[in-house]
C-alpha cells in the first residue's frame, strides 16, 4: 500500500529547463537603429561560421531582426564581416 | 528636396597617399559641385579586409555623410564604377532613426576627443 503512493525515487533529480523568459534587446534597451559599420556589436548575431543566429536563439523581434539581417548583409558586402569563417570570432 | 546619405568606398591599397587624397577629393568636389552638402567626413585609413577582394587584403576606407537631392545618387554610383582606383561602394539613405544616432555618436566622439 505505502509503496504505491511515494513516488519514483531518481538517482538525481531531474533538471527542469526552466524556460529562460527571452526578451528583445533592442526594445529593452531603447536601440531604434542598427548600424551596419559598427562590425564589433554585429558579430553577436554571428555563429562561428559568421551564419545570422535565428531569433529562436537571440530572442530578438522580427523588427529588428531584420533590421540586423540587413545590416549585416551590408556589412558583409563592404568586407567589415566575413561571408563565410571558420576560426571562432 | 534634399535627403541625407551615407557612402562608403573602399580603395585600393596600391595607391601612394597621395593618390588616395586625390581620389577621396574627386568625389567630395563631385559632390559639392552637384549642389550636395557634405555634413561629416571620416577616414578610417587603411583596414584588413574580411576577405580578399580583387586578390588585395586590405583598403583605405572613407566615409562621407551628404544631403543631396535624389538624382545625384545615379550619377555618383556611375562615378563610382568608372573609378577603377575604387574596389567597392555602398551608398545608403539615412532615416531618421540613423540620422540621430550619426550626431550622438559624433556628439560623444567630439566629448572623448576633448
Amino acid at each position: 500500500m505505502s509503496s504505491q503512493n511515494n513516488e519514483i525515487r531518481y538517482l538525481n533529480p531531474p533538471t527542469v529547463e526552466v524556460k529562460k523568459k527571452k526578451y528583445c534587446r533592442f526594445k529593452k534597451a531603447g536601440i531604434k537603429y542598427v548600424d551596419y559599420k559598427d562590425a564589433e556589436f554585429l558579430k553577436r548575431f554571428l555563429n562561428e561560421q559568421g551564419k545570422i543566429l535565428p531569433r529562436r536563439l537571440t530572442g530578438t523581434s522580427l523588427k529588428f531582426q531584420k533590421k540586423v539581417s540587413q545590416a549585416v548583409k551590408r556589412a558583409r558586402h563592404l568586407a567589415l564581416l566575413p561571408y563565410v569563417t571558420d576560426l571562432l570570432k | 528636396m534634399l535627403k541625407q546619405y551615407e557612402t562608403v568606398f573602399i580603395a585600393t591599397p596600391v595607391l601612394s597617399e597621395v593618390q588616395i587624397k586625390e581620389a577621396v577629393k574627386k568625389f567630395r568636389d563631385f559632390i559639392t559641385d552637384n549642389q550636395g552638402e557634405i555634413v561629416y567626413e571620416e577616414d578610417w585609413g587603411l583596414r584588413k579586409l574580411a576577405y580578399p577582394i580583387q586578390k588585395k587584403t586590405t583598403g583605405f576606407y572613407h566615409l562621407i555623410e551628404f544631403k543631396a537631392d535624389p538624382s545625384l545618387i545615379a550619377k555618383l554610383e556611375i562615378q563610382y564604377r568608372r573609378d577603377e582606383r575604387i574596389i567597392r561602394f555602398l551608398t545608403f539613405a539615412m532615416d531618421k532613426h540613423s540620422i540621430a544616432y550619426a550626431e550622438k555618436k559624433r556628439a560623444n566622439k567630439a566629448e572623448t576627443k576633448n
